[in-house]
């Protein structure tokens, strides 16, 4: 992407983008609620070419997070095809890490062994020991590493979350309104971590939201869907470099585009 | 951990430690207290004869004398001194019930001796039969020790395998159903005609009073673990052992404790039971000898160190509950 390389001033040569290709084929997923099958997604298609940014926008409870959990193996789609890196999705994988809205640590764990967690299930953790330590420096909070979740606010518990995923070096990076709970300080500080995250490790970043201006401002292309169940009503290519201004002129006129498709042009 | 321990105390304290910083009127009161207690042992004429009165003043007035030094000297004797300092109202109070307690009996008789034993006559048990209470303590706990630690680890084990397997859970949960909240000591004499040792059967009567509520609050425990530390765990490449062993436990644990506290409650129980209808040993058969005899001051001291013996299983349990579980904030404390 000639957007991030630009960002890398120190670096002059980024490294070539670790991240996975996506690919949904004609996806349809229900779930059955009380007998009767509840319709998510509507064949839903789309690409996400390797190392990019992308952000699914659309209305709360539209199916957005199903997809994710898809992606994730943690779901199997009703019909159709899920392809990560050009094979099908099958069993979760430590190389696609889902994030979730709450940051949902292991409360009897301290905060190093909470980053820690994938490290020590895939049983490689005392040849890697030093990627626990990289990872918490990565998101600001050495010195935390004996701390427990409760000793912590949202935004550190967020961003324990991130390490606990980022340790293990995935190539897909799912995350579920990660920022959603924050307080809208908090936010802005960790939006910006997060682009600085993505572009430190190259990795396919894939982030649900239903907040228009976190979309536009993160991603370099933004899939808008409509109500339930799931169709994409628009794709929206973010051509700004990073890093990037909140009072660009131009997030602005997307802004307003993408609200447009959600039905809410109106009210702006 | 100390540090709540002390926040929780400090009120207490307060009370005790007003007025100089060094000199606690509260102890001296105390000391006072204990050492008038002394003397009226030593200088009221008994209605009865009783043994051991100028031992029993001795105690009195060792305690007097450790209240007055730690009213004096302070905080010099660190944990001691506070401690003593914290209780300084109760010394107060145990003083005035002793002396109370000597008055009703010994003294005057309006409470009947033997029936209701003097303090005299419940230290004569201490000094004079302390070995065959030491030998019972020792029984119980031996009994209780196995009893309850093949029903905590049965419990346990039962536990998790009911709440995390469908088909455990399947077979499992009616037989539950229907024998569990059977009281343990109804399998009494059935279990002394099945097993060979009447020593056997109260480890059974035991094992199984523990083992129910500690099943029950482990299974209770592992189903409700948030579904979303499986799907972090699993994403992260967990096998199932690890979603057991380092998820599903873990976060039971806290429900685990309370199902351990519950068995052990019962466990006492059905160890007394046990003692007094079958094994010949341990402090229930020494209550149940204590009454043959019509020996009832032995019966008080016996429940006395029984409730000892209790108190201080619960207060080891806690202890280990406080450092396991130490992860979690605002705990009960016992």
């Amino acid at each position: 992407m000639v957007s991030a390389a630009a960002t890398l001033r120190t670096d002059p040569a980024p490294p070539p983008a670790t991240g996975e290709r996506i690919e949904i084929r004609d996806v349809s997923h229900a779930f059955q609620l009380k007998g009767a099958p509840l319709q998510v997604l509507d064949r839903v298609s789309f690409e996400v070419e390797p190392g990019a940014f992308v952000a699914l926008l659309g209305p709360s409870g539209c199916g957005k997070s199903t997809l994710l959990r898809l992606l994730a193996g943690l779901d199997h789609p009703s019909a159709g095809e899920v392809r990560v890196g050009g094979a099908t999705v099958g069993d979760p994988d430590p190389s696609r890490i889902l994030v979730f809205q709450d940051p949902t640590l292991f409360p009897w764990r301290t905060v190093w062994d909470n980053v820690a967690l994938g490290l020590e299930a895939q049983g490689v953790l005392k040849a890697r020991r030093k990627r626990v330590d990289e990872a918490l420096e990565l998101v600001g909070l050495t010195g935390f590493d004996k701390a427990y979740p409760h000793q912590l606010s949202g935004g550190m518990a967020q961003r324990v979350a991130l390490a606990r995923a980022l340790v293990n070096d995935p190539r897909l990076l799912l995350l579920d309104e990660p920022l959603g709970k924050l307080d809208s300080l908090t936010r802005l500080a960790m939006q910006t971590e997060l682009v600085a995250l993505w572009q430190r490790a190259r990795l396919t970043a894939l982030l649900v939201t239903h907040d228009v201006e976190e979309a536009i401002f993160l991603a370099e292309r933004v899939i808008v869907f409509g109500p339930r169940p799931a169709r994409i009503v628009a794709d929206i290519r973010v051509d700004l470099p990073y890093p990037r201004h909140r009072g660009d002129p131009r997030l602005a006129t997307l802004r307003q585009e993408a609200l447009g498709h959600l039905g809410l042009a109106a009210s702006w | 951990m100390s540090t709540t321990a002390s926040d929780i105390s400090a009120p207490a304290a307060a009370i005790g430690s007003r007025g100089l910083p060094g000199l606690s009127p509260v102890l001296l009161a105390a000391a006072a207290a204990w050492a008038g207690t002394a003397g009226l042992i030593l200088a009221w004429p008994e209605i009865v004869p009783q043994p051991y009165g100028r031992e029993l003043a001795g105690i009195a007035l060792a305690i007097a004398a450790v209240a007055a030094v730690v009213a004096v000297t302070g905080p010099l004797f660190g944990r001691v001194a506070t401690g003593v300092r914290t209780y300084g109202a109760w010394l107060i109070a145990t003083a005035a019930l002793l002396a109370v307690w000597e008055i009703l009996t010994a003294k005057t008789g309006v409470l009947p001796v033997p029936f209701l034993s003097s303090p005299q006559s419940i230290l004569e048990v201490f000094l004079d039969d302390w070995e065959r209470l030491g030998i019972s303590v020792g029984y119980s706990l031996a009994l209780l020790a196995k009893g309850y630690f093949f029903g905590a680890v049965t419990g346990f084990t039962l536990g998790v395998a009911v709440g995390w397997s469908r088909a455990v859970s399947y077979w499992a949960h009616p037989v539950l159903r229907l024998v569990g909240p059977l009281p343990a000591t109804a399998w009494l004499p059935l279990a002394f005609f099945i097993f060979p040792t009447s020593g056997a059967a109260s480890v059974f009567l035991i094992a199984l009073a523990t083992a129910f509520p500690v099943t029950i609050l482990t299974w209770s425990g592992i189903a409700s673990v948030n579904r979303d530390f499986y799907d972090i765990a699993r994403t992260l490449g967990a096998r199932p052992s690890f979603l057991i062993l380092k998820v599903a436990i873990p976060a039971a644990l806290p429900h685990v404790f309370v199902g351990l506290f519950m068995g052990l409650g019962t466990s006492f129980a059905v160890l007394v039971v046990a003692e007094m209808l079958g094994v010949k040993a341990g402090l229930g058969w020494y209550l149940q000898w204590a009454q043959g005899w019509a020996a009832y001051a032995n019966m008080y001291a016996a429940l006395l160190v029984m409730a000892l013996m209790c108190s201080t299983l619960i207060t080891v349990l806690f202890r280990l509950r406080d450092w396991t579980l130490s992860w979690q904030k605002g705990l009960v404390r016992w």
